[in-house]
């Protein structure tokens, strides 16, 4: 897992872990608002069963871990963030190349992962862009990641776009009217308020980019 | 061989409850399981009991699983695709309100007729 540019999955497994413990109340007092009021309960207790398995999954190749941290979600959930998280990072995992650790990855395997998981979360949902969910988060990050690909940003201007797009998307959710999940059956009331799964997308993917960042200023890139 | 019922809901309370309408409406005649509930117990639902559902009321002549919100028909999803592949094509997810639906659908497993069948006969219920 540790080649010579140091990448590896600890940390970013750590910050993802870290990120839902500290924002859990925030995310459960979202889905108060217009849902069944146990996203942040359900993430902390998916993630907290992530944190139990962390030497197991440091000892697997990038693929593998992100397949094993999905069914860990998937198993331990217990609401709807479970199989669409669960779905999520599976499908993720299985569009990597399957020995590589994160280190051999190419930015392209990384964005051909991510849009692998955004189409299992739109398959798992039946839903997609425009219905106030994760996806209007999952969706466009996907899109400014392959752009930023095609562009060819350095990586730190790579990690900013990825996280202006991350946090104008999430905004965007408020005046969205909710058609699924919980927060649909309140129809015009859920506008004016942020979706708690975009909430959630946004602060993983944020968490991530951290990791990014700091990696990139050690690496002399920043 | 008869059609099995699994019935799936955010609380054990309701699973359980619908599962006694069901037994009074069919006795013993259908296999029937149910679970609710997280993993910790609280509202939700669990892949690992659903999976444990569909296992045991399992036979060739199929399973339909009745679901209440959103949660749970994804967790069940999910527990389907956790099912040995021979197993997978004869348990079908019925979209029907879970009380109404499981006791239509054991009232038509119980007489023998086909998964299919069975499937419609939830549905109709809505």
């Amino acid at each position: 897992m540790n080649s010579q540019s140091g990448l590896a999955l600890a940390p970013f497994i750590d910050a993802a872990i870290a990120v839902i413990s500290a924002h859990a109340d925030e995310l459960t007092a979202l889905d108060q608002a217009i849902g069944d009021g146990d996203h942040g309960i359900n993430m902390q207790r998916g993630f907290t069963a992530i944190a139990a398995i962390r030497p197991e999954l440091e000892a697997l190749a990038a693929g593998p871990a992100l397949q094993k941290m999905g069914m860990t979600l998937v198993m331990k959930v217990g609401g709807a963030s479970g199989p669409l998280y669960g779905s999520f990072l599976m499908a993720m995992g299985k569009a990597l190349p399957a020995e590589a650790g994160l280190a051999d990855l190419g930015l392209a395997d990384v964005a051909q992962a991510l849009a692998a998981g955004v189409e299992a979360v739109k398959q798992r949902g039946k839903s997609d862009v425009g219905a106030k969910t994760m996806l209007d988060v999952l969706v466009p990050v996907s899109a400014a990641l392959q752009q930023g690909l095609a562009e060819q940003l350095a990586s730190s201007a790579l990690v900013q776009h990825i996280r202006v797009t991350a946090e104008q998307s999430l905004q965007a959710t408020g005046p969205m009217l909710a058609t699924k999940g919980r927060a649909s059956f309140l129809g015009e009331r859920s506008i004016g308020h942020l979706d708690p799964g975009a909430r959630s997308s946004f602060l993983l993917i944020d968490a991530v980019c951290g990791c990014c960042d700091s990696h990139c200023s050690k690496q002399g890139d920043a | 061989m008869t059609v099995g019922v699994v019935i799936v809901s955010h609380s054990a309370l309701v699973a359980q409850g619908a599962a006694d309408m069901v037994r009074q409406m069919v006795g013993d005649s259908v296999p029937l399981a149910y679970c609710g509930g997280n993993p910790e117990g609280g509202l939700g639902t669990d892949v690992a009991a659903i999976k444990t559902c569909i296992e045991r009321v399992w036979s060739a002549a199929g399973v339909v699983v009745l679901v209440d919100l959103g949660g749970a028909e994804m967790n069940a999803e999910m527990a389907l695709e956790l099912l040995p592949e021979s197993h997978r094509a004869g348990v079908l997810i019925c979209n029907a309100p879970v009380v109404e639906g499981a006791v239509m659908a054991a009232t038509e497993a119980s007489t023998g007729n086909s998964l299919n069948s069975v499937k419609e006969a939830a549905e109709e219920a809505l």
